[in-house]
């Protein structure tokens, strides 16, 4: 099959996200040209802080997503506490306020499995560290559309289960360490 | 290899016929709604109900009536909590509830009010505030069976801590359990509550403009919309608001990528309150 340049980045994580997303995301230089978009499983208040806090930290430009918003190259999405977040087939974000998916939302497979029906073969999807089993699901959608599946090594995460999951359901998904994962995504 | 053929697309063209069919058979027009959640849900409706493909949930649909609640269940989001966001309500009470008390009567419509949940903190509100009497409240959604469940006031009782922490934290000046009596596991909300409700079916997407409002909240609807539809939606808002009435969006619903962003004003931004341009 003729490899199909990535369009998009989609990233999700729980326990222990700050710790790994703070290893990958401040690394992309300012010229990164991908949309990231990302779940982290967070208590359902009103604000979160995530996107200020890597704003601090990114060359790259960091929002919240918003409604109907079109997806931006270069640009980190976080889905916001208590919504899921969803791609639409004209690269436009969406959230819902449907049901927790695995008691999570934002739910990880809700991002995923919508991005693999907006993207197919042009999507990065990368499962890290995280206590639970969200993430795997998704993952098996976008390698069945072809796109490339990235999984932190459950020795490196702070929390194993998740990436442990997402091996198991997506055996073709590449093990990395988050240095390997941050010089993976430099070269897409 | 994914191409016209590939399972994925066949599976969005039978989606589209589908909501064709609801369209034309019961005129319940999801045609416009945001794909990417009407995808999971109709998954989700497919596997629990039993069907092999959405080609066969269509011929069901078409063919049982009978059957068409049940889709409605999974098409149309019933997530809702009563004075869900305080800081929504407090901003309702504190900001815009002054405006209010200058006007002799009111109107107010509650668009999407699903199981009733926002419909009767807004009465509950009112009632504190001492607006209630003076107020007609028209609470309408699509889904007949929440439109009965809001009629109905019954909710189960370990929803009840929630509402009550968010009763309080919306700045609440009386007790949530002066408006509700527990029974078998469930509450039923107080009668009165419903003096100055209409109750009504009404669409977003294929009704009109019903009367003059002062205050329209529409909250966690327009999320489930694309942007063609969300601004017909709010062309239906700007159309129905009285002079400077108040619309109020849900926490993450806003005009900014809308055409009618110039209908209206911010109000109190955080909230999601907008009050209609004079003229
Ligand atoms: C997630 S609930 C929101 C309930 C409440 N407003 C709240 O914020 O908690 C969405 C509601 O919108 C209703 N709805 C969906 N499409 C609609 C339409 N076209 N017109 C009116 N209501 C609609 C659904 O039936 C459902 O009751």
């Amino acid at each position: 099959m003729m490899p199909v340049p990535a369009q998009a980045v989609v990233i999700g994580a729980s326990a222990g996200a700050l710790e790994a997303l703070s290893a990958i995301l401040p690394e992309l230089p300012g010229t990164f040209g991908l949309p990231i978009l990302v779940v982290v499983h967070i208590p359902p208040d009103r604000r979160s802080v995530l996107a200020e806090l890597f704003e601090a930290k990114c060359p790259l430009p960091v929002r919240e997503a918003e409604d109907k918003e079109p997806i931006v190259g270069g640009t980190i999405y976080f889905a916001p506490p208590d919504y899921h977040l969803l791609v639409e087939a004209d690269k436009c974000l969406a959230l819902s306020s449907d049901e927790p998916v695995l008691f999570s939302r934002p739910s990880i497979d809700v991002l995923f499995e919508s991005a693999a029906d907006a993207y197919g073969p042009a999507l990065i999807a990368i499962v890290l560290t995280g206590a639970n089993q969200d993430g795997s699901m998704g993952l098996r959608a976008i390698v069945e559309a072809g796109g490339t599946a990235l999984v932190q090594s459950p020795q490196s995460a702070l929390a194993a289960a998740m990436p442990e999951a997402a091996i198991q359901a997506c055996p073709e998904a590449q093990v990395m360490t988050l240095d390997q994962i941050t010089t993976y995504l430099r070269k897409a | 290899m994914k191409d016209s053929t590939g399972p994925d697309k066949v599976e969005d063209i039978e989606i589209r016929l589908l909501l064709e069919a609801l369209y034309v058979r019961y005129h319940y027009d999801f045609r416009n709604y945001s794909m990417a959640s009407i995808k999971r849900r109709l998954k989700q409706a497919r596997q629990q109900l039993g069907f092999a493909t959405f080609s066969a949930m269509q011929e069901s649909v078409l063919h049982e009536p009978a059957m068409l609640p049940r889709f409605l269940r999974y098409l149309t989001v019933q997530v809702s909590e009563m004075f869900r966001d305080p800081s929504y309500f407090r901003a309702i009470r504190e900001r815009v509830v002054p405006h209010l008390r200058t006007y002799p009567s009111l109107k107010i419509w509650i668009a999407g009010c699903s199981g009733g949940e926002e419909l009767y903190s807004f009465v509950i509100l009112f009632r504190e505030e001492g607006l209630e009497d003076r107020t007609i409240f028209y609470a309408t959604d699509i889904n007949q069976e929440a439109l009965q469940a809001a009629e109905a006031g019954i909710y189960a009782v370990n929803r009840v801590q929630l509402f009550t922490e968010n009763h309080r934290q919306s700045g609440g000046k009386s007790s949530l359990s002066d408006y509700y009596q527990a029974a078998y596991g469930r509450v039923s909300f107080d009668r009165t509550l419903r003096r100055n409700v209409v109750f009504s079916d009404h669409s977003l997407v294929t009704d009109a403009v019903f009367g003059e409002m002062n205050l329209i909240s529409c909250r966690n609807v327009l999320i489930y919309f694309d942007r063609a539809l969300q601004d017909r939606a709010l062309g239906l808002f700007a159309d129905s608001l009285s002079r400077k009435g108040f619309l109020g969006l849900g926490a993450k619903e806003s005009l900014r990528f809308s055409k009618h962003e110039k209908d209206f004003d911010e109000f109190v931004r955080e909230e999601k309150i907008y009050q209609g341009r004079a003229g």
